[in-house]
């Protein structure tokens, strides 16, 4: 069912990858949504209003009702607009434990390392936390073989669950690769997500809200003040 | 059918996380194995069913590995969605129950972590987001019976374990649970008239001994 598109509005700032997740959710369903830009660090009347317990982005407002956290507005999309487009989590019970098992590690494990990188103070610090990270996508590459059962996502066919979780990081990882000179999705050690990753950005969900990499790169000096 | 396969749980009996699995299996009324893990030498079982992240619990299904405990919970949900169902029927429900046991991670097990394993001194912002944690809990809970309304649900499942736990957090974290926290303190008592509760929870006395005995054998004193 079609509606208003100011039934549905998202808070957010265009560099968050947290903030893309349910963008790209939206999109994939067909839903039509009134996004609310924020400056980041910005914490809006109706930001702190909806999202009082953390008063963080992104925020969905459905009918005005507020759900946070990025990848509970993604389940919180499929779920509300299950009629629409291609589902976003898979329907058998076992491999939905997967996709979130697989959502979790990226969110508590893989970015950390990524993280980690960006905020290493020596060299080896930075090549620890970048062995972290490509140990990380090892992992996902054994997953992405698993799940896609050699389809182009994770989600198979179609973009799924977990490829939302990872893909949001590409932004952010491809100007990691280019301010370290460090190669993380490597051709040669994840072919499988080195593909991934372009077909992801390509994918018109994705590609009219994934930031461009240079923009990233004079936010991220900015932010950092270099 | 789900029935007909077999049923696994890795586990320790302290963990928090794993109580909410037995609770969710015994809300469903579900045969299952279960199977204690000794921590310090994992079992071959365990590091071949969560090769990943080497910890329980683990729930093994017909021989399929699901781990992390909220994602178990989420599964026995979905895998016998036939009785008791443990998440509201609505998108928003969900979406609701979901965000608030993702807060109960993160704000009450993770920082009460902190709390024992920390001397007094380093548990700096763990105790203050700790306390500030329960009372947030306690407005959501507000004057209902339990955190998904009427009916006994994610939410419940997913911080009841902190009452085998709250003494330990009480002693370490010096502070009292009946004053921070007393609309809690009462629907723990609720939940534990639960029958899945009351048997998947072990005796609170039982927990800050064995507490007592890590922070002794790991110099945390």
């Amino acid at each position: 069912m079609a509606e208003a598109a100011g039934e549905v509005r998202l808070i957010g700032a265009w560099p968050s990858p947290y903030v893309l997740r349910p963008r790209v959710a939206l999109n994939l369903k067909g839903v039509e949504y009134e996004f609310l830009e924020v400056t980041f660090g910005e914490k809006s009347e109706l930001l702190l209003r909806s999202n009082p317990v953390y008063k963080k982005i992104p925020v969905l407002l459905h009918h005005d009702k507020p759900v946070c956290e990025s990848m509970i507005i993604v389940e919180y999309v499929d779920g509300a607009w299950a009629n629409s487009g291609h589902a976003i989590l898979p329907a058998d019970p076992y491999e939905r434990a997967l996709h979130r098992f697989w959502a979790v590690y990226i969110d508590d494990k893989w970015f950390p390392s990524m993280v980690g990188i960006g905020k290493a103070e020596t060299e080896e610090a930075k090549a620890e936390s970048a062995e972290q990270a490509r140990a990380g996508l090892k992992l996902l590459e054994e997953a992405f073989e698993k799940l896609s059962k050699g389809k182009a996502f994770f989600g198979g066919d179609t973009i799924g669950y977990v490829d939302i979780a990872l893909g949001a990081h590409l932004g952010w990882a491809k100007v990691i690769e280019q301010m370290t000179g460090l190669k993380l999705f490597d051709e040669e050690k994840t072919p499988l997500l080195a593909v991934w990753a372009e077909r992801f950005c390509n994918h018109e969900a994705a590609k009219e809200v994934m930031p461009e990499t240079e923009k990233l790169m004079e936010y991220a000096k900015i932010r950092l003040g270099k | 059918m789900a029935e007909t396969k077999e049923l696994v749980l890795l586990n320790c009996w302290v963990s928090p996380y794993g109580m909410r699995c037995r609770i969710a299996l015994a809300e469903k009324r579900v045969e299952y194995e279960h199977k204690e893990e000794n921590v310090m030498e994992k079992s071959p079982l365990l590091l071949q069913s969560n090769p990943v992240h080497k910890k329980i619990p683990v729930l093994v299904h017909g021989g399929k590995p699901v781990c992390e405990s909220l994602v178990i919970v989420q599964y026995v949900d979905e895998a016998w969605p036939d009785r008791a169902p443990l998440l509201p029927v609505d998108a928003y429900g969900r979406a609701q129950a979901r965000f608030w046991a993702d807060f109960v991670d993160k704000k009450i097990f993770e920082c009460g972590t902190k709390l024992w394993k920390l001397k007094k001194e380093a548990q700096g912002e763990a105790k203050k987001e700790f306390t500030e944690g329960l009372k947030l809990l306690e407005d959501e809970l507000g004057e209902k019976k339990y955190f998904g309304g009427d009916a006994f649900g994610f939410v419940d499942i997913a911080l009841v374990p902190l009452m085998a736990w709250f003494r330990t957090y009480e002693s370490f974290g010096s502070f009292s649970a009946e004053t921070e926290a007393p609309k809690l303190v009462a629907w723990g008592k609720r939940c534990m008239e639960r029958e899945s509760v009351a048997m998947s929870l072990p005796d609170p006395a039982k927990v800050y001994e064995l507490v007592c005995y890590i922070r002794k054998a790991f110099g945390l004193e």
